[in-house]
């Protein structure tokens, strides 16, 4: 072990006072959990009974051939699928317009984050209300223009759509805030550059400069999008409960199923672990991405 | 000939603007039209915004009285406020020791730190729970705060922002005599206020939404936050009483929309740069 600067003694001292308590509660409430969670996940254990086997990795390789387990993966993936390519680039496409705006942009940032800081429990209900198959506005809407009623939340075919489609509701304007910091950060001289440059049109500027001064930003917003849209639970739990026919089944809806109703917590240990495990690759992909990434700045 | 095209590029961007506007306000529209609504006209009305017959009374009472409405309301506020109060006070002391401070077992802590950026509450709720049950927390406001008094992702925005507060001001503040606990909640503190601000919009407008947690650990009405009171609400709620749903959503929904109407910079600003550091 070599040290280049010896750590003084008070230092020391002040350093592990200071973080003593918070040290406590994340071992306590983060790290004895997050093991806990592995080692159950390696057993039978149900809640109430205190006897369990150990089981080995026999757990995971019930999930594979579990079919729930998997509709659910493919769901989750699905719905981030149709969620975070629309939220990112409408997210975008508005923080532009918004941008070029003068008086009236506080006036319409205001207007699309307002789904942002709505209760989305709330919202679920009252999405629930406009997708209504009879007298939901949405459908009196397509009524209008001929087209027939969608069953919305009621179909195993359209239940994913309906749901990305109040993901990407409540999205939106945090990621069209996010892109609005991102370009505030990009230099106005640049532009006037690119013009000089021969990039006359505001659609070519765009491609020279702003999406490439945004490439952090973007990478970013991406990564927070899919995240979020992996967690995917409160709009499953108030409308579908992952029906119709397991339709809208998804992993934090099926975690808390098993662990929480069916009281399998070894199976939905196992579970979350999985669950991690997708965070966990998600976040390299980032890293991954991000240090490949050119840094203009 | 370039401002008539300026012209009508604003034109079209507003139209543009506006129209999107309207479809991300439609479900607040329609969520305060049919709170007025009696529940005939909701099964009939189309798509008139204005009531022919107005129901406000017998909507918001409902509302009000199928579930203790300012309770849970209340009960929303208490655990925020103390959620955001717990992670800050103990979130600072950490970001300022690790951000400023030599101590063994340093990388190790940073460790666990990024441990808890990577697995959230919904993966590890399985032993929290079993812990909180044989404890006997369960059904308590306690318990829908003690799992949140640890937020790493403060820990980590407070250390970002720390870490840009010249050694010169701790050096003084040492010099004046100051120990390290009092130069955290004396000179960093008042310097980390934005952050901190910025932290607590953001944590209040998490755990404000939070469903899983309190799903899982408290099934009592009266111990209810916002998301699981409206739970309630809906399976109490046999038919399809969408005046009287209507109500309640609006109830729950009002005081966080009317605190980001109120400081829409403080939000926006908050919401960016939290999202923008973690």
């Amino acid at each position: 072990m070599t040290r280049t600067d010896p750590i003084s003694r008070h230092e020391n001292r002040a350093g592990l006072f200071l973080v003593f308590p918070t040290f406590t509660l994340m071992v306590l409430l983060l790290l004895l959990p997050t093991l806990a969670v592995f080692a159950l996940s390696l057993t039978d254990a149900e809640l109430g009974s205190t006897t369990f086997t150990f089981l080995g990795l026999d757990a995971y390789s019930d999930l594979l051939s579990d079919r729930n387990f998997l509709r659910a993966f493919k769901n989750t993936f699905i719905y981030v699928g149709l969620v975070s390519p629309a939220s990112v680039i409408l997210g975008l496409m508005l923080a532009l317009l918004i941008e070029a705006e003068t008086d009236a942009r506080g006036f319409f940032r205001s207007v699309y984050f307002l789904p942002v800081v709505a209760l989305v429990v709330a919202m679920a209900s009252v999405w629930q209300y406009l997708m209504h198959p009879s007298f939901g506005p949405i459908n009196l809407f397509l009524n209008i223009f001929g087209i027939a009623s969608i069953n919305w939340l009621g179909s195993s075919d359209n239940v994913l759509p309906a749901l990305a489609i109040i993901g990407i509701w409540q999205a939106i304007g945090f990621n069209m805030v996010l892109f609005l910091a991102g370009l505030t950060g990009i230099n106005r001289d640049l532009y006037a550059a690119a013009e000089m440059d021969g990039a006359k049109t505001a659609w070519s500027r765009f491609w020279v400069v702003t999406w490439p001064m945004l490439g952090p930003t973007t990478l970013f917003v991406i990564t927070i999008t899919v995240i979020n849209a992996v967690k995917v639970f409160e709009t499953v739990a108030t409308l579908t409960q992952g029906g119709p026919a397991k339709a809208s089944e998804v992993l934090l809806w099926s975690i808390y199923q098993e662990g929480f109703v069916f009281l399998h917590i070894g199976t939905a240990s196992a579970m979350a672990m999985v669950f991690i495990v997708v965070l966990l690759v998600l976040l390299l992909i980032q890293t991954r991405l991000l240090e490949k990434q050119v840094h203009y700045t | 000939m370039t401002t008539a095209s300026t012209h009508w590029m604003r034109l079209l961007r507003l139209m543009i603007l506006g129209l999107g506007a309207l479809l991300m306000l439609f479900p607040f529209f329609f969520m305060i039209s049919t709170s007025f609504k009696p529940q005939s006209e909701v099964f009939s009305a189309g798509l008139s915004l204005i009531p022919q017959q107005w129901a406000i009374i017998a909507n918001y009472s409902k509302a009000m009285t199928r579930i203790p409405m300012l309770q849970i309301l209340a009960n929303g506020l208490i655990v925020c406020a103390s959620i955001v109060f717990f992670q800050i006070l103990f979130a600072l002391p950490c970001a300022y020791a690790l951000a400023k401070l030599k101590f063994k077992g340093r990388e190790f802590l940073f460790g666990l730190v990024l441990l808890g950026l990577l697995v959230p509450i919904h993966a590890i709720s399985i032993p929290l729970y079993t812990t909180a049950r044989y404890a006997g927390l369960l059904n308590t406001l306690a318990i829908l705060v003690v799992p949140f008094t640890l937020s790493v992702f403060a820990i980590f925005l407070f250390r970002q922002f720390i870490k840009t507060i010249p050694d010169d001001l701790i050096m003084a503040a040492r010099t004046d005599g100051l120990t390290e606990l009092a130069i955290v909640w004396r000179i960093i503190l008042p310097n980390a206020w934005p952050s901190a601000s910025a932290f607590a919009i953001f944590s209040v407008v998490a755990h404000w939404n939070d469903l899983y947690w309190p799903l899982i650990s408290v099934s009592k009405m009266h111990l209810a936050t916002p998301p699981l009171g409206l739970l309630f609400f809906r399976a109490a709620e046999a038919g399809d009483d969408y005046g009287a749903l209507m109500a309640a959503t609006v109830l729950i929904t009002a005081p966080l929309v009317l605190f980001f109407l109120f400081a829409q910079k403080l939000f926006i600003e908050g919401m960016t740069m939290t999202g923008l550091k973690g």
